[in-house]
């Protein structure tokens, strides 16, 4: 195994996440996708996720799956203003003893659930995730999913919309990046496709941080949760 | 007698009832035999059917693993193998958790059902992957035991399930002599169900037969102690040749002529029974002699 990364204490604002971005530059070729996640992440790790460095292996804390692991610049430099990564690492992105791949590997980096990379996963593994917090009477923590909406075409979603929508997985969250990048679009609404499988659903402007927090925490008891977070080119 | 998937279903339930920590997943198929067993009444969120969807049944396992549950997950060879192989790669695999895979129909059982329902490449498949233990049972004693000892592990695993039975169950530790031939004679290992068949095809030669049902890791050092002549056959009832690398490998340190037998990859597109589809492969007892003679010849 590559070398992994334990967490550090430094916390770091918002402010510095364009810097932090400076430091992963050579993810050039994933630089669109990497960019349409910077506020969700953000805000989820900000304001939403019950869960530090010093808990990632805690049993109650809340689980956050990266789906879409193409791209994941982003994700990695929220890692590190969060102290889940140390910002010494960033520069070392992409190389071979770097814990920080082009797709991330959660057994390389404290506080990542999954690895991911090949789309349609995370959303799947994250209804495992459910329903193992409840059979083992776990009442507390959620589980969070982040996709995208081009993305959302691989047909193993689908199977997983479905079954937790009617399973009632009210500890289920999924946050869809929607940046229009789906091939041939959802012209039918992507919020519409969760809410008739049973999913509450609601919709925000990415960057309007407030918006997406009150439609993040805006699922209904006894329903998966899902939130399209829209991103403007 | 009980069916080898009798005894799954029996054995798994019970298991449920004192190991917290279990859940079976299934994709429609099995699910009645379980709830006739009570496992639903008695573990309602540890007996998971996910629908008719068996990319999400790997990936529920996966997620569950990772809350550290040990899953089992159950269906046709054809579709908890070759349909979500990448789910079983990435979720199981490369999320580097663990998950008790337990199929049933084999190379043909479905005979009447057709390709569609047959998988012989399916211990070659799982074979390509990383930590994967195969075990392949000819008996249901054999069955019970395997599955008892894969309940309490946290790794991958993988137990094929088939209708084809040997007449006695054997050990399932590593390499077995069932029959000892003379020094110098050929070696033939019969996997599995192989082996009533094996032993028919043998019975008035001059061989070591050995059995063994753990193909994956392969028990090389106690094949490459049993072959001490310079002629080795494995018999197995999945794809021909699944096993040959491994068998190469354990036999490096000397010449050796190598016969592998096994489902052949064609396309039969014929119906009827497994022991028609048995002999149309050449694996009842008169093709496995057949191929023997002509390896001896």
């Amino acid at each position: 195994m590559s070398s992994t990364v334990s967490p550090s204490s430094v916390q770091r604002g918002y402010d510095a996440l364009p810097g932090l971005l400076e430091l992963l530059r050579s993810d050039a070729k994933h630089d669109p996708s990497a960019a349409s996640t910077l506020d969700v992440h953000w805000v989820l790790y900000d304001r939403i996720l019950d869960v530090t460095p010093e808990t990632a292996g805690d049993p109650g804390r809340d689980r956050l799956l990266l789906s879409k692991g193409h791209g994941p610049a982003s994700f990695y430099a929220v890692l590190a203003a969060k102290g889940f990564v140390p910002v010494e690492t960033l520069a070392s992105f992409g190389r071979f003893d770097s814990p920080l791949g082009h797709h991330p590997d959660g057994a390389l980096i404290t506080g990542v659930e999954i690895a991911s990379g090949s789309l349609g996963h995370g959303l799947p593994i994250a209804v495992g995730r459910a329903l193992g917090l409840r059979a083992l009477g776990r009442d507390k923590p959620r589980v969070f999913c982040v996709l995208g909406d081009g993305e959302l075409a691989e047909g193993s979603n689908h199977e997983a919309i479905a079954l937790a929508g009617r399973l009632g997985l009210d500890r289920l969250v999924a946050v869809i990046v929607n940046n229009a990048s789906a091939t041939y679009g959802w012209p039918a609404g992507i919020d519409t496709r969760f809410a008739g499988e049973g999913w509450s659903t609601a919709t925000a402007l990415a960057s309007d941080h407030d918006a997406l927090e009150r439609a993040i925490t805006a699922g209904e008891p006894g329903k998966p949760h899902a939130v399209v977070a829209l991103v403007e080119e | 007698m009980e069916t080898m998937r009798q005894r799954f279903t029996r054995v798994t339930t019970e298991a449920l009832d004192t190991d917290p920590r279990l859940a079976v997943v299934l994709a429609d198929i099995g699910d009645e035999a379980f709830d006739l067993a009570g496992a639903r009444l008695r573990h309602p969120h540890r007996l998971i059917n996910v629908g008719i969807r068996e990319q999400l049944m790997i990936s529920v396992a996966g997620g569950l693993a990772q809350e550290g549950m040990r899953p089992v997950v159950h269906s046709y060879a054809p579709f908890l193998v070759e349909r979500p192989f990448e789910q079983i790669k990435l979720d199981l695999g490369h999320q580097d958790v663990g998950a008790l895979l337990v199929s049933t129909g084999a190379s043909y059982d479905a005979s009447a059902e057709g390709r569609t329902h047959q998988a012989p490449g399916d211990v070659a498949l799982l074979a390509t992957l990383p930590g994967f233990s195969i075990h392949v049972p000819g008996h249901p004693d054999e069955v019970e035991e395997l599955l008892r000892r894969e309940f309490v592990r946290d790794g991958r695993a993988y137990v094929r399930l088939t209708g084809e039975t040997n007449a006695e169950s054997r050990p399932v530790e590593e390499v077995t002599v069932v029959r000892a031939g003379r020094p110098g004679d050929p070696l033939i290992l019969a996997v599995g169900p192989t082996l009533d068949p094996v032993l028919a095809a043998t019975a008035d030669l001059s061989a070591t037969v050995a059995y063994l049902s753990t193909v994956v890791p392969f028990p090389a050092g106690k094949v490459g102690a049993l072959a001490s002549g310079s002629a080795v056959a494995i018999v197995e009832p999945y794809l021909a040749g699944t096993s040959a690398a491994a068998l190469a490998d354990a036999l490096r340190d000397e010449p050796r002529r190598l016969l592998t037998l096994g489902v052949p990859p064609i396309e039969l597109r014929r119906y009827g029974t497994p022991e028609e589809h048995r002999r149309a492969y050449g694996l009842d007892a008169a093709g496995i002699r057949r191929s023997l003679d002509a390896f001896a010849a």
